[in-house]
């Protein structure tokens, strides 16, 4: 156990600095440079700004320089704002996962309890209701959904008002975030929920006595959610680093649209920033879910 | 009675057969004997399970209406998926945001002058005047195209790579496998932005089939190539490696078959159905990814539609023309429905596992 946290954390830790180096050099890579739009700036002015920003010296001192920064825990400043790096990606962050996590947190246990549902009330109306949307849900991209959505409950109905800086309801962003996973989650429950209701064991607990929802939730959903687990980890990961396009829609100001402008900006301090926050996150959040998988099911040996 | 049944048996107890009693079978008797069920092959035995299942059929029905749709739909309309309308010769500037099969003012005035039945705009058209269902069909072929090729791309370097790492084994398959962890470990979104960006920047100067497709699409294909058939490779790899330890690889392998022939000849044909549902399922999947980036302006190159940039271009006049989302974006949903339910009943039919 030891031995492979080491090695998985290991891993993680090089798959990082492999994206840095990824990132840093293919952005490097693109024409135009972060002061290249500001038509007024004289060549001295430009000289002077990319000193400022060491954009002047090679490539690999550049990238030295800059992990050197990052390891004291300095992001740098933005070419285009001249804010902090750490700070605005922090500030948006907040707001990407609080509806991240709420959508997270939405699609898991809903799809837990209609995939259990669907499992037990095999071929009835209700699971065949449930596997009909889930499987419908799963079809339909999040920006369509995003769009329906503000369609009808903004626009149409007027129900909820449109996001803006006075007024956030959390509702519809949830939703459009949540459908997807959701879908996949409720399907995932119901087949792995079908085979081990037909395991041994479940006959067993049943034959002996125990209550039918003892049965349920201590025998078959515990070891139904197994393969769930795999899912949630990068799901989370995914929701939180995808929802650019659900947070453009709604015109959230998250992480994914100042990853975006920060490309489009040649925002070179931007671009490493959110890259490495995001790829941290996500190789946090699969080394998570596979250790919790490792340990919830003793089955699996680690190697 | 004849006389041998009056012969007495030499055992009373003995099971002597009375062959008299027997008569002689007919030709056509004999041939009725004949008739032994078909023989039938995997591949036989699955397609007919996937007949059976209403959902697979459901879905193929639906496919192969839309490539009808999409083939047939260009030689019947006869406006161009880039062509402003014009009537007379004239462009016409009454044609803008039509609703589905509404004419224009020039257009009736048109009709009604010369007794000419103009085609109509089954899905309106669109603010700068084209016809919509013409754009939808094409922003269909575009969808559907690079959903195919992508697949083929990562169909060919998954296979490729797994299938070495799995049969070499050892310190190759574990280099290999690392570098497949750290690619499955990218957050593709960022990673297939900026390459669209950089790619895009790259590839701007380029002529010939490059230019010709749009630089946002190669680099849809790129992208494809580069980070998409991690999975497909990690399946092929795990299939083989328990297909390998098979009798009849070792049977070939000491008869001094090559490595090459036993991963052709007895190692990938058992690996097939799993590599026909992956591919099934990485359609849909590729077609959201190109909807989603065409979404946010990273898709295929201006005048080309794709059902993701007509989706988003629609966003802007949503208020009054709902149905511009809805066509494309019914468009992509019936697409992705039909491949991943094909996909599910392929994998119900060719799962030996599953078999009952």
């Amino acid at each position: 156990m030891g031995r492979y946290v080491v090695k998985r954390v290991l891993l993680a830790f090089f798959t990082i600095v492999i994206i840095t180096i990824i990132t840093f050099f293919t952005m490097n890579a693109v024409p135009g440079g972060p002061f290249n739009s500001e038509k007024a700036s004289s060549p001295e002015v430009k000289a002077a700004l990319e000193k400022r920003y060491n954009l002047d010296k090679p490539l690999p001192e550049q990238y030295i320089i800059y992990v050197k920064g990052l390891v004291h825990g300095d992001m740098g400043i933005s070419t285009k704002t001249g804010r902090d790096i750490a700070e605005t990606i922090f500030g948006s962050f907040k707001v990407s996962a609080t509806i991240g996590g709420m959508a997270a947190a939405l699609a898991i246990l809903t799809g837990i309890v209609l995939g259990s549902i669907a499992a037990l009330y095999r071929n009835t109306w209700a699971d065949r209701f449930i596997v009909f949307i889930s499987t419908l849900m799963t079809a339909v991209p999040s920006f369509v959904l995003a769009t329906l959505l503000l369609y009808v409950f903004c626009i149409k109905l007027g129900w909820i008002q449109v996001w803006s800086t006075e007024n956030s309801n959390y509702l519809l962003p949830v939703l459009a975030l949540s459908m997807y996973p959701m879908a996949y989650i409720t399907r995932l429950t119901k087949t792995s929920m079908l085979e081990v209701l037909g395991q041994d064991y479940v006959r067993t607990a049943k034959a002996k006595g125990v209550a039918p929802t003892k049965v349920i939730f201590k025998h078959a959903l515990r070891n139904a959610l197994i393969p769930v687990i795999t899912y949630v980890g990068p799901m989370l990961a995914s929701i939180l680093t995808g929802s650019m396009v659900v947070e453009s829609i709604f015109t959230v100001g998250g992480l994914g649209s100042k990853f975006v402008t920060g490309i489009n900006n040649r925002d070179y301090p931007m671009i490493m920033g959110t890259t490495i926050f995001l790829a941290v996150l996500m190789v946090t959040m699969n080394l998570i879910s596979d250790l919790i998988y490792k340990m919830v099911d003793p089955r699996i040996t680690f190697d | 009675m004849s006389d041998v049944d009056m012969m007495p048996k030499k055992n009373p107890l003995s099971m002597q057969i009375d062959l008299s009693k027997f008569e002689k079978a007919t030709d056509e008797e004999k041939k009725q004997q004949d008739v032994m069920s078909e023989s039938t092959t995997f591949f036989k035995d699955s397609m007919k399970k996937l007949f059976k299942n209403p959902l697979a059929v459901f879905s193929i029905v639906v496919l192969v209406l839309i490539i009808l749709l999409i083939t047939i739909g260009p030689l019947v309309v006869p406006y161009g998926y880039s062509e402003i309308l014009k009537v007379n010769g004239m462009r016409d500037k009454t044609a803008m945001n039509l609703g589905p099969f509404q004419y224009s003012e020039n257009e009736l005035a048109f009709m009604e002058e010369t007794g000419i039945k103009l085609f109509p705009h089954i899905m309106g058209t669109d603010e700068l005047s084209r016809d919509y269902f013409i754009r939808v069909i094409y922003g269909t072929r575009v969808s559907l195209s690079v959903g195919l090729f992508a697949s083929l791309i990562v169909l060919v370097i998954g296979v490729l790579y797994g299938s070495i790492s799995g049969y070499a084994g050892g310190r190759t398959d574990l280099i290999m496998m690392r570098i497949v962890d750290i690619i499955y470990s990218l957050p593709d979104m960022l990673v297939i932005i900026l390459l669209s960006v950089v790619l895009k920047e790259l590839l701007n100067d380029s002529t010939g089939i490059i230019a010709k497709l749009g630089t946002n699409m190669v680099s849809i294909f790129i992208v494809f190539g580069l980070l998409y058939w991690v999975g497909m490779a990690r399946l092929v790899r795990g299939q083989i490696l328990s297909v390998k330890e098979n009798e009849y690889v070792l049977a070939a392998k000491s008869i001094g078959a090559k490595p090459k022939r036993i991963i052709w000849k007895h190692i990938l044909p058992n690996c097939l159905s799993v590599i026909i549902i992956t591919t099934a399922l990485q359609i849909p999947s590729a077609i959201f990814t190109e909807s989603f980036l065409s979404f946010i302006g990273l898709g295929v190159a201006a005048p080309m539609p794709s059902l993701g940039s007509l989706a988003n271009n629609a966003r802007q006049g949503l208020q009054s023309y709902p149905y511009k989302l809805l066509f494309p974006a019914m468009m992509i949903c019936l697409i992705v429905l039909a491949l991943n339910l094909l996909g599910d009943g392929l994998r119900d039919a060719l799962d030996p596992k599953l078999k009952k």
